[in-house]
């Protein structure tokens, strides 16, 4: 890879359409697919359909994901407390982003 | 390299057990938790405490960090004396390479090269790199045209003696036309290398937007405040309001008022499903700062028979 390719990299948008495997989940985050089944079976992850076979996933599954993991690992919280803390989190910005649309800081 | 208090990054006395210090790093923790919080500094805070905790937590760590004594201050010139350590027996245990540790120069120097023996040998496996994840701040004007954002990375490496320096890299990066708040980008292979000859892990982008002076976004929709003197809100006018692509012409239907909204279909974002921009009308009373204004508010008062208040019962 030449010099310039290495600071200009290509670059991907994630948007609402893109879909994300199982694979593809446990590959960015160094899991096992058993974990992510364990997410769906407790909600906090909505497979948003299926390619094939397998399972897809919106980016938005990658972020929760993402989030389930730091809790675990920093805060210790199990499956169920993740799940509860990322309804709650995701209220909250909901919230925050109608404050802010109306002009309320 | 600064001198670290670990017991005042904890808010705890040198005397406390190691059930308040872990109590104490468990309040911090959720205060600070980068997922949760709401500060401004919290992942910075988050490292400190984690820190403190991996050292004050483990018997051996905090009895050797004792030992360089209770006089020095935070932020202070410190260089450790000679054997600092003699006598004590680290056990290498404590070190957690998982915990997105990159540690203060203090940390390394005490600690960090002992443990980081114990685990270089794992590294030598076959293993995609790591994904990492960054946050990237972004004009509104930025995703009406696309840009380029020159930024600078500071990334954990492992050496080949097994050591973790951070270096600092500077990547390119292309914004694509249209990103809303809270997307995403994704780097193919520019995340942390892999080991052996395994690919490199991805780097995950989140956008974020800079405060606007007028705009603000929501999703793909952008509101704007725009003031309107009261016989335009009243009478109706055509009037200029500001959009991220320039000045339009705005028609105010009769009979708004103060916080009416009116939208302006697909001059949002723009994208495949361009949002929509919300001018929400702000009623401006002229100032009655001359005889004429005054008159004017008078005559209001003695024909208009106005009362803002009359649904209030208290006529």
């Amino acid at each position: 890879m030449s010099e310039k390719d290495q600071s200009k990299p290509a670059v991907e948008l994630i948007d609402e359409q893109t879909t994300f495997t199982l694979a593809d989940i446990c590959h960015t985050f160094s899991v096992e697919a058993e974990f992510v089944e364990a997410l769906v079976e407790e909600g906090i992850l909505e497979p948003s359909g299926k390619q094939g076979r397998h399972l897809c996933f919106t980016a938005n599954c990658l972020r929760r994901t993402r989030v389930t993991l730091h809790l675990q690992r920093d805060l210790r919280v199990n499956l169920a407390g993740a799940a509860l803390a990322l309804e709650l989190l995701e209220r909250i910005e909901a919230l925050e982003r109608r404050l802010h649309a109306t002009g309320v800081e | 390299m600064e001198y670290k208090d670990y017991y005042r990054i904890m808010g705890i006395e040198r005397e406390a057990t190691q059930d308040e210090i872990r109590r104490a790093y468990r309040k911090l923790a959720r205060k600070y938790h980068p997922d949760v919080s709401k500060e401004g500094d919290a992942e910075a805070r988050f490292k400190e405490v984690g820190e403190a905790y991996e050292v004050l937590k483990d018997p051996e760590k905090r009895a050797a960090y004792d030992q360089l004594g209770a006089d020095w201050k935070s932020g202070q010139d410190f260089k450790p004396p000679p054997d600092w350590d003699a006598g004590f027996e680290f056990s290498g245990g404590g070190y957690t390479a998982g915990g997105g540790g990159v540690h203060s120069d203090f940390f390394e120097e005490l600690f960090g090269r002992r443990f980081r023996h114990a685990g270089a040998g794992r590294q030598t496996f076959r293993m995609r790199g790591e994904d990492h994840h960054a946050k990237v701040l972004i004009d509104l004007e930025d995703s009406f045209s696309g840009t380029t954002r020159s930024m600078s990375l500071r990334v954990p490496e492992v050496t080949d003696e097994g050591h973790v320096i951070t270096r600092e890299r500077t990547l390119n990066v292309r914004i694509p036309r249209g990103i809303r708040p809270g997307q995403q980008i994704r780097l193919a292979g520019q995340g942390t290398p892999g080991s052996g000859d395994a690919g490199s892990g991805d780097l995950y982008l989140e956008v974020a937007f800079r405060e606007h002076p007028m705009y603000r976004v929501d999703g793909s929709d952008i509101y704007l405040d725009l003031p309107v003197a009261p016989w335009e809100a009243m009478l109706g006018a055509s009037i200029k309001a500001p959009t991220p692509l320039g000045a339009v012409d705005l028609r105010i239907p009769t009979d708004s008022n103060q916080g009416r909204k009116l939208r302006l279909k697909g001059r949002g974002l723009p994208g495949k499903s361009p949002g929509d921009l919300y001018v929400v009308l702000q009623v401006t009373l002229p100032p009655a700062d001359s005889e004429d204004a005054k008159r004017l508010y008078g005559q209001m008062r003695d024909k208009l028979g106005f009362n803002p208040r009359a649904k209030m019962g208290v006529a």
